[in-house]
This record gives C-alpha cells, structure tokens and sequence, in this order.
C-alpha cells in the first residue's frame, strides 16, 4: 500500500483512453463502475474538446454483482458497437473490474462481430497510465497488422518517390504533441520527407492498416510509441529513429539519424546555426547572465532527458537536480543524470521532488504543474516541461516544444521567469541609490529561492541569538550583516548559507565581514 | 404528490462517485484528515475533481492498493495501519481520521470498520478513526457526505436541550447568515452538522429539531431520527420560496408566532425578488435539461421554474427519495417529468432533440455541448457556492443566467428570442 496525495500519472486505462480518445473510428468500452466517468473531463476540460472520449463505461454496481454482470457487459458492447459503429473495438476494465474478472474481452470477441476486437489487459494495481497508453497503442498495432507479412523496406529509391515516415506516439494529454507534429512535418518537409501517417492522435484504424506503407518509423514519444515502433522492426522489418528532437542538438542528430537510416545524404543545413534562434538569442550579450544558473530538472523521461541536454549545452545552465516520476525511463534518466555528475531522482511522491528542490536552492525549476507549485512555495522561478497536463499547458497559440519552432518557444518560455541579464545588472548598479528598496524586485523575484527565510533577516538574527542557536551554528554579527545586505536579494540567500557552511567546516563562531570575503574566495576557489 | 411524472432509466451513467464529496467535506473539516483506501484510480479522480494542486499538503490522500495487497502477501488490514500511522506522525494536527471505503476496497471486503476499531484502541483517544464508503459502486457524488456524517453521528453527545440543528454543509458566510435570522426568530440555539472542527460535534437528543439543509442526507436523518431527532418536513433552502417554507417550517416546529416571522422575512423576501428581477428576464421562458449527478436538480428546477419562469424540459436525478422529496415535488409545476437513473446516450439524444437553452450538467459533458451550441452549468460548481438562503436566491439565478448573458454577447445574430 502506497500513500499518495498527489499523483504523476493515472492509473493504466487513462492511459487507453487517452490512445482511444486520440485516434477516430475506434470505440472503447470500458468495464468500471460510475464514478471512473471523471475521466472524462481530463479530455473536455482539461483539453478543452468539444466531444465526449469515445468511451462507454458499463457504469455497474453493487447491486449487479449479485447478478450476471457478463450479461451487463455484453448488453453494454452491442450497444456501443450499434450505436458508434466503430471501424475496431477496444474492450478493457478498470481497476475495480478488473477484481471481478468478467474478462469483458472475451466476451466481447465471443460476440460474433465482423471488427476487430482489441481486448486490453491492463494491471491497475501495478502499472500506471504511460504503461497503459504504450500497451494499447501497441495492441492496436498488433491487432490489426497481425496478418501483414514482412515486406521489403527502404523501398523509396526504387519504387522512384519521396521516402515517407510515419510519426508514432503523440496523444491527447500528451506534452505539446498537437502543435509538435505540425513541427515535425514542416521540418520533415523541408527535407523532401513525406508523412505517412500519424499515430495515434488523429489515426483512425484505417490509418494504422497503412503504417507498414511508410519506410521508417519515427518514435517520437517513447513513452508511447517505444514498444510498438519495436514490434514494427522486429515483424514487418521498419527501422525506426530513437533520437527525440527536442532542442537544436537534438533536433540536428534527428535528422542525421533519419536521414542515416532512409539512406539519404545528410544535408549541409542541418548544421546551420540559425535554424533555430536559441542557438544565437543563447549567443547573445544578454544572455551572458545565463552562464552556470542552477537548474533543477523534473518530468516525463523524454522531456526530463531533453531538458537537462538544453539545459547543459544550449544555455550553458548548470543542471543541479534531474529525475523522473517514469520508472520505465529510469534506465535512460540514470546515466543522463550521473554524466552530469549527478544522482537521478526517480520518485513518484512530489514531497520527496520538492525536498530534493529545496536541498539542491535551484535558480530555475523546469517540471510538471507540481514542481510549479512547488517552485511556487519556495520562490523560485519555474517553467513547465511535462505532463501530467494542466490546462495552462494546452495554450491556444502555436507552441511546439519539438523542431526549430520548438527551441525557440524553450528558449521563451524558460528563460522569461528568470530575470533578464540587463535587468539583473541594473538592479545591481542602482541598489545604493535612494530610491531603491529591497520590495521593488521583478515580478518573479518576491522571494529569493532559499533565501525565502532571509528576508526578514534582521527579525531573524535578533531570534537566532536569543536562545535557538546550537552550538554548531555561527553567529552574524553586525558587520557581516551589513556586508551581507549590500549583496543583490537574489542571491543573498545562497550566499547566507554557503558562509554558514563555509564557517562551520573553517571552525568559525562568529561571521564577520571577513568570513564573508573568505567564504566568498573558498566557493570560487 | 403533484402531477410529476417519475420515470427510471437505466444504462451507462456519467456521475461521480461519492468520493467527490471530499472535496468539500475537508475544507469544511480543517482538522480531519479523508484517507481513501483504494486504488491510483481513485487518486487521480479526487484530484481531477478538486481540479487544481495548490495545497502543499492537502488533507486528503489515498492508501493505493497494490498487486501484493490483493495478493494477500501482505495482509491489507496491517498495511493500512502502518500507512494510517506514517500519515498521523507526518500530520499531527489531525484529529479526526475518515477511513473512507473506494470501489475495490469494497469488492475485495477490506473491514474498514474493524481497522477503525484496532486503530482507536491503539491511540487512545488522541485521533477519532472512522470510517465510510465513498465507493461508486454503492454512492453518486454527493451520497458521499451523508456516508461521512452518518459515521460521525454516534460520537454525537447526547441532550435534552431545545434547539435546531442545521445538517449538510453550507458556506459557512450563509450558515452564519441563516444562523443570525433564527436568533432574530428567537430560536436562540443553533448548531451546525457538519461543524467546522470535527472535534466540536452538537449533542442531540429528543428536543433537537433537525432542519436538511441538503437534499442528499437519507442515511443521515434517518440516523438522526433513531437517535430520536425531529426531522422538519420543509423543502430545500434555494430560491426565495424554498428558503422562505424551510425557515418558516423550522419557525413553526419551534411555535414561534406567523406575524414575527413574516415582520422579520417579509423585507428579505421583497429584497430578494427585487434582486432577482434582472435574472428572470433573461430565463423566463428559457428551456431548462437537468442531467442527474449532485441529488440538487429536483430542487433547483422547482427553483427555476417557479421562480424564474424557465420551462423544463426533464430533470435527471441519480436516484430519488421520495420522502425527502416530497415537499418539493409537490411543488414542481404539473407535469414535469422526473427520470431517476440514466442512460447518458439516450438521456443526451432527448437534449439534442429538445435543443435546451440550458443544460445544466457534469464536466465531463459541459464543453461537448457547449461545442454543440447549447449553454451548460456545472452542477459541481452548486456544491461549492453559497447559494442557500432567501438572500443568495439572486446569486443562485445569476448562475443560471450568466451563461445566457455570455452566449448572448458572443453570438449577438442569435440575439432573436425575447
């Protein structure tokens, strides 16, 4: 037993709603009882859709589980297959049916239809709702391309047309996918790559029967598409790209790599700098204020693993903390995270990410709504990277996080909370002056990450040497404070601490503005 | 009963379960703590219904089953005690701990009671443990409450004292409201059940009158009833006519004389009207679908009707106690129709077919008829409202008239009715 009180990821059959509700044509009927109808409001509020998921839910009850509640389900699927007409069926169970094992799928097969019926078997009580959305995206697949036999592939030089792709793994409630495929369609475009088909948003089952038509698969969200682009390989002989692009390193190595595996010559403007305007907004003067920011990384595992990358390489942050609530992306965030010279943090429980938060005093957290909120307690700045989606995440501009397009909306979006370089000097230069107080800050800036508690520092020391010092703790006296408030609020609290710590390992009672200068030169050291 | 026309449905439903109902119940209850044993499912639908994560710490949370637990590996009764008792050390504001009973923990016949008990023994009075079934194969939304408040009516004291014992969750400005104009009636003594800290319950007893200020207590008054309450048989407090028959049925119980209560609610009543007058020109005449899930249509269409003139179409209902009903389906204009139950894909056909200027409906379903071009109304959003009492009928109505108003300015050529 686990205790949660807020959770990442929703249990399995979310997972294949959000596959059912991405694709057309198909229908899902879900054994559950009321009450799993919530999961509704995921798509038509969250997403704002404008239709119902295409979900039936046996809705059963107490008083059914006396009776024949294989009959109620078999009343439920005919009645959505004649109501929906559906091209493919997909039939599963919830949590709580799971427990009473009518095997709905059975049943449904058992009915005689002529579509084809995916039967879905989704352990609610050990896997959750990525694991579900990559399972039933790949039962789909295999269900319906079950009888394709392995063809020759890379068939594009000879059959004398454009090589074709297709783009597998973006959902609804997925992380920006909507506006990442157009991304990846324009770029792919540019290169003279047709698109086949997408999949699963906007694919119906006729759609999934034309997939082995392409000559490559593109995995763009492991997270869904891993195990299917897989069995693609393994059965119908389709190589598929694993580089996400995400971020303009990664978006160049994705175009090598596709272009590599389709046979084509690498073009010399993958490697042009100005595809995209990170690379010289990152360049730029201003940005110089950018250089070593401590970042404190947190999501999905694609997007945990493509932040730390940018993060790292294109703005020249320092990455302090990087993890996933994805344990089957641990294997991948491990290594990402240990190259960087740190332990990944793989957790579900959000209080153990915002303890990591405060222990690492982040300048920028880049996470899910969570982190947000609780970037949010602790004063820090922060920009989301990943789902679990919220409905600020499903903006109404065009806004793709993938390609050039996307780089560039990274770049916006994570460097506007922090405070502009020119700002940061200004506010620097002009401290003394009269007219400047400590309360006229950015609009980010109320709090000063750990310095939260320092702000009110003098109330603070008055307490602190009173009686709750520890011997351990060193005393400021009154030089040091005032050498410490001529530091700019934003880092004072870094500062505050690391001279604590400094002068407790140097055996200091006392902080002086000597210590201060001492610690200073010990940390650049 | 009037000339209502009752029907039952049954198919797939679009409702939530009583689990819903946590979402208020633990803001009204700031020092109890609503642990839901069950599954990731029922995490994420409290999450999804409280909607938003802004609480560092909310007091809610769910001890998720895992394979092993149903495995019988680890016997769950222990695994509960050691995560109720992780959450006490973490918590120790707490004082008041609702075990609260989910879909799978029902069907797999966790004893929650008996854990309760084991627990109790064991902390000595420091936390109250009780427990409740919010599951959503036994309740719909708002039963969830009744469940809670049943389990805390036997840590009621007991009294002979008279008074009037006010029972459902309000808004605590309108319980303050509703409070002060039974003083100026001269019922001196008021209480509230569900109290604001679960620690301070009323006593009860043979000289209590209780007055439902929520159409979904069933278990609760009957409980309430054996511990030898009075029930006052009165309609529910929203609208100027609901509100206006419930405190004069309270005033009545209690003998107080007709021209006080008239003298001190005739200037509410006539403020209130006045207020309302804006709202009712623009729903009178208006069509007016209720789909079933917060207990409170049947009420707010005999509101809605009687009071601002709109023409209903069906009222759905999730289930329908006749005798807690009574009163206010006596007053529903004649041939209304009623359907206990549902079929949400018929139940959605008779919308279309009857192109509603209103529906007042579930989240899941308010955004796909808004797509439709057909205005919706939250029916959570009446749950977390005040909108109780003779001097929030114009609020009540604005609610219903907001979106008109909003579908109105955005699509002015639609502008013919009227």
């Amino acid at each position: 037993m686990e205790l949660t009180l807020w959770t990442y990821e929703g249990p399995p059959h979310i997972g294949a709603m959000r596959i059912a509700t991405s694709m057309k044509k198909l229908h899902y009927v879900l054994h559950a009882p009321q009450g799993d109808t919530y999961a509704d409001l995921l798509f038509t509020m969250i997403e704002r859709r404008g239709s119902r998921p295409p979900v039936t839910y046996t809705t059963f009850q107490a008083r059914d589980l006396g009776g024949d509640t294989a009959e109620l389900v078999k009343g439920h699927i005919k009645e959505a297959v004649d109501r929906f007409n559906p091209e493919a069926l997909l039939v599963g169970e919830s949590c709580t049916a799971e427990l009473i094992q009518d095997q709905p799928g059975s049943l449904a097969k058992g009915m005689g239809f002529d579509i084809p019926i995916v039967s879905l078997e989704l352990p609610a009580y050990s896997k959750k709702e990525n694991w579900g959305g990559s399972e039933t995206f790949y039962q789909i697949v295999r269900n319906l391309l079950k009888d394709k036999s392995e063809e020759s592939k890379q068939a594009w030089q000879e059959e004398k047309r454009r090589p074709r792709v297709n783009l597998l793994g973006p959902t609804l409630l997925g992380f920006r996918c909507r506006d990442d495929i157009l991304e990846i369609q324009k770029l792919l475009g540019q290169h003279g790559i047709d698109v086949n088909v997408v999949a699963p948003l906007g694919a119906s089952p006729a759609d999934i029967i034309r997939i082995p038509d392409a000559d490559v698969n593109v995995c763009l969200y492991p997270e869904i598409a891993e195990s299917t682009c897989i069995w693609l390989e393994r059965n119908l002989n389709m190589p598929f790209t694993t580089t996400v692009p995400l971020g303009v390193g990664a978006t160049q190595d994705f175009l090598r790599e596709l272009h590599e595996v389709l046979g084509m010559e690498i073009p010399q403007s993958v490697n042009e700098s100005n595809n995209s305007k990170l690379t010289w907004y990152s360049n730029s003067v201003d940005s110089n204020y950018l250089t070593g920011k401590r970042v404190f990384i947190f999501g999905d595992g694609t997007h945990a693993l493509a932040a730390a990358r940018i993060a790292n390489e294109e703005l020249g942050f320092k990455v302090v903390g990087l993890g996933t609530y994805s344990r089957e992306m641990a294997r991948k965030v491990r290594p990402a995270a240990k190259a960087l010279g740190l332990e990944a943090l793989i957790t579900n429980d959000y209080l153990e990410v915002e303890e990591a938060i405060k222990e690492t005093s982040p300048e920028l957290v880049l996470g899910t709504q969570m982190e947000r909120h609780s970037a949010k307690r602790l004063g820090i700045p922060c920009a989301v990277i990943s789902t679990p989606m919220h409905v600020q995440d499903v903006p109404a501009r065009y806004s793709p996080q993938m390609g050039w397009e996307g780089a560039n909306v990274i770049f916006d979006d994570w460097v506007h909370p922090l405070m502009m370089g020119l700002e940061e000097h200004l506010i620097g230069m002009f401290k003394h002056d009269f007219e400047f107080v400590d309360g006229h800050q950015s609009h980010l800036g109320h709090l000063g990450g750990k310095g939260t508690e320092n702000i009110n520092q003098g109330v603070k020391t008055t307490i602190s040497n009173d009686s709750t010092n520890t011997s351990s703790d060193p005393i400021w006296t009154h030089e040091g404070e005032r050498e410490l408030s001529k530091i700019p609020f934003f880092v004072r609290g870094k500062v505050r601490r690391n001279t604590e710590n400094y002068a407790r390992q140097a055996g200091c009672r006392e902080i002086n503005e000597e210590t201060l200068y001492d610690a200073k030169a010990h940390y650049k050291a | 009963m009037s000339g209502a026309t009752l029907l039952k449905e049954s198919g797939p439903r679009e409702v939530f379960c009583g689990l819903t109902s946590i979402v208020w119940l633990h803001r009204r209850m700031p020092d109890a703590f609503f642990l839901v044993v069950g599954s990731r499912t029922c995490a994420h639908l409290i999450q999804s219904a409280a909607g938003v994560m802004i609480f560092a710490e909310p007091r809610f949370g769910t001890a998720i089953l895992e394979e092993r637990d149903l495995a019988g590996l680890a016997d769950a009764h222990d695994e509960l005690n050691r995560v109720v008792k992780n959450l006490l050390a973490r918590r120790p504001e707490i004082k008041t701990l609702f075990l609260v009973g989910s879909c799978p923990s029902e069907v797999i016949k966790i004893d929650l009671s008996r854990v309760a008990e084991n627990l109790n023994i064991e902390l000595k009075g420091q936390v109250t443990v009780l427990n409740y079934s919010g599951s959503g194969i036994e309740t719909t939304f708002t039963q969830g409450e009744d469940g809670a408040l049943k389990a805390l009516i036997p840590l009621m004291p007991k009294s002979d004292q008279k008074k009037l014992l006010l029972v459902g969750t309000l808004a605590n400005a309108v319980e303050d409201r509703l409070t002060s104009i039974f003083n100026r009636l001269g019922i001196d003594k008021v209480e509230s059940f569900p109290p604001r800290q679960s620690t301070e319950l009323p006593s009860i007893g043979p000289e209590t009158k209780v007055l439902l200020t929520q159409p979904y207590l069933t278990d609760t008054a009957r409980e309430l009833k054996n511990k030898g309450a009075e029930i006052i048989e009165a309609p529910f407090p929203l609208g100027v006519t609901g509100s206006t028959l419930w405190i004069q049925a309270a005033a009545n119980s209690f003998g107080i004389e007709k021209s006080l209560v008239d003298s001190i609610l005739n200037p509410l009543i006539s403020r209130a009207k006045q207020a309302l007058m804006p709202h009712v020109e623009k729903l009178s005449g208006k069509k007016l679908f209720l789909l079933p899930e917060s207990q409170l249509e049947i009420p707010l269409a005999r509101f809605l009707s009687n009071e601002c003139g709109m023409e209903i179409v069906e009222i759905g209902t999730p289930y329908l106690n006749r005798d807690l009903m009574k009163a206010e389906i006596d007053l529903l204009p004649p041939d209304c129709r009623i359907v206990e139950g549902q079929h949400v894909e018929k139940q959605l056909d008779r919308v279309r077919d009857s192109s509603p200027d209103l529906v007042v409906c579930g989240m899941g379903l308010a955004n796909p008829l808004e797509a439709e071009g057909i205005s919706t109304k939250w029916s959570i959003e009446m749950v977390f409202s005040p909108i109780h009492g003779i001097d929030q009928a114009s609020d009540l109505a604005e609610l219903f008239s907001r979106p008109l108003r909003r579908h109105d300015i955005l699509n002015p050529k639609t502008l013919t009715s009227n």
